[in-house]
């Protein structure tokens, strides 16, 4: 082989570069985020693993019942009874997009476009004028 | 070599001819009512599924929400027009973005002349010339932007509304150009921004969403607050003025139906054959 020098040792420095992420973390537990969870309510519309999972397909779901088949009827979560609605049911109780939504969007590095259009609980925009 | 090619290719030839001449030559043979589409039985059931409008004399079945729009009591109530119409359009967060070219509208006013094209101008009195009309989604019975719409993000729902899923809106505008009312408007700019330091939007109602760029809107006839039990916001703005009637045109004791039954109206552009549900008193 020609320029062994030169080829093996930059061979090796690069793979050394291309895997340091992964040394660099070996071990470690990634840092789950912490959402705020909304006081003095206990339980969600599912159970909590299911929301994690799925909440976006609740949504999908609550979207087409709502809009095609006009299945408008609230949902009972703990003997209240809560519009089937991102804004006016789930941000009814999760007061903040921030500091809900968005930690877990951004772990994630998930986008969705729900707030081009639905609009932000007015507590963000008070945590925002406060600062 | 050649030779057995040759009858694989026939072979394999005549199994694919058999495999998809055979049903239908069978369904022709057993003389099926359905034979000669092929396809008979979904088509069959297609208008049932669409919920056609029943054929002329059957009684319909469902609701169709209607509204009558008596326009001598808006001619007598000077301002009562633009009080329905910001009703709607503050609740409903529809931006102002300030010329005509961009205007989003769910209700707004139009003289007689475009409104009714069909019906003749000539020699109408001066009340009519100088009136105003109010003018929605007529949410008609066959509308075209339902038909234009390639993604279903506009539909008729159960109760006759046409609706909009925002959600799935792309925005080709095929239904724009299919209304022949001008009831729909694209969002050409970002209804949330702003120019010269004025929002479009004056005062955000955070019980409604807004629309983003490159979607179309329209009246909706206020579904939500109609499930709760509600008029619309337009009529409610009316008051006890009697300019506007809604309810169901399916059930002969609702108000509209009375109305009609009593009063002489007339539809816009009824020649086009939408059937539209938004009635007028001249």
């Amino acid at each position: 082989m020609y320029d062994k020098g030169k080829i093996v040792p930059g061979l090796i420095i690069f793979v050394g570069l291309m895997l340091f992420a992964i040394f660099n973390n070996a071990g470690q537990k990634p840092q789950p985020p912490k959402l705020e969870k909304p006081e003095g309510y206990k339980e969600c519309v599912l159970p909590v693993e299911e929301m994690k999972q799925s909440h976006m397909v609740l949504l999908n779901e609550w979207r087409d019942e709502v809009i095609r088949e006009g299945k408008r009827e609230q949902v009972k979560v703990g003997g209240k009874m809560f519009d089937k609605s991102l804004q006016r049911g789930c941000m009814h109780c999760h007061t903040s997009k921030k500091k809900f939504c968005d930690v877990c969007h951004e772990f994630a590095s998930v986008y969705p476009y729900c707030w081009d259009c639905h609009i932000a609980p007015q507590r963000d925009m008070a945590d925002q004028e406060a600062k | 070599m050649d030779n057995s090619r040759r009858k694989f290719l026939k072979i394999a030839g005549i199994s694919a001819v058999a495999t998809v001449g055979a049903p239908a030559a069978l369904n022709l043979l057993t003389g099926n009512a359905h034979a000669s589409s092929g396809h008979g039985a979904p088509q069959a059931a297609a208008p049932a599924a669409h919920g056609a409008p029943a054929a002329h004399g059957e009684a319909p079945t469902g609701k169709r929400y209607g509204m009558v729009i008596d326009a001598r009591k808006f001619h007598a109530n000077p301002g009562l027009a633009e009080k329905c119409i910001e009703a709607c359009h503050t609740n409903y967060n529809v931006p102002d973005f300030g010329n005509k070219k961009d205007e989003i509208k769910w209700l707004w006013k139009m003289p007689f002349a475009n409104a009714f094209p069909e019906h003749s101008h000539y020699k109408k009195d001066h009340t009519v010339h100088s009136m105003d009309f109010l003018v929605t989604c007529n949410h008609c019975d066959k509308p075209p932007c339902v038909r234009a719409c390639p993604t279903k993000a506009t539909f008729k729902n159960k109760d006759g509304i046409v609706m909009m899923d925002f959600h799935r809106c792309i925005g080709c505008r095929f239904c724009m150009a299919a209304c022949p009312y001008g009831a729909r408007s694209f969002n050409w700019r970002d209804p949330r921004g702003s120019e010269n330091g004025v929002p479009f939007i004056k005062k955000l109602n955070h019980d409604f969403p807004t629309r983003m760029r490159g979607v179309v809107e329209k009246c909706s006839f206020c579904a939500l607050r109609l499930a709760e039990g509600k008029l619309p916001l337009c009529v409610e703005a009316t008051g006890d003025t009697g300019a506007m009637f809604f309810g169901d045109l399916n059930d002969p004791h609702s108000d509209v139906s009375k109305v009609l039954q009593s009063k002489f109206t007339i539809q816009r552009k009824p020649a086009l054959g939408t059937t539209p549900s938004v009635f007028y008193i001249i």
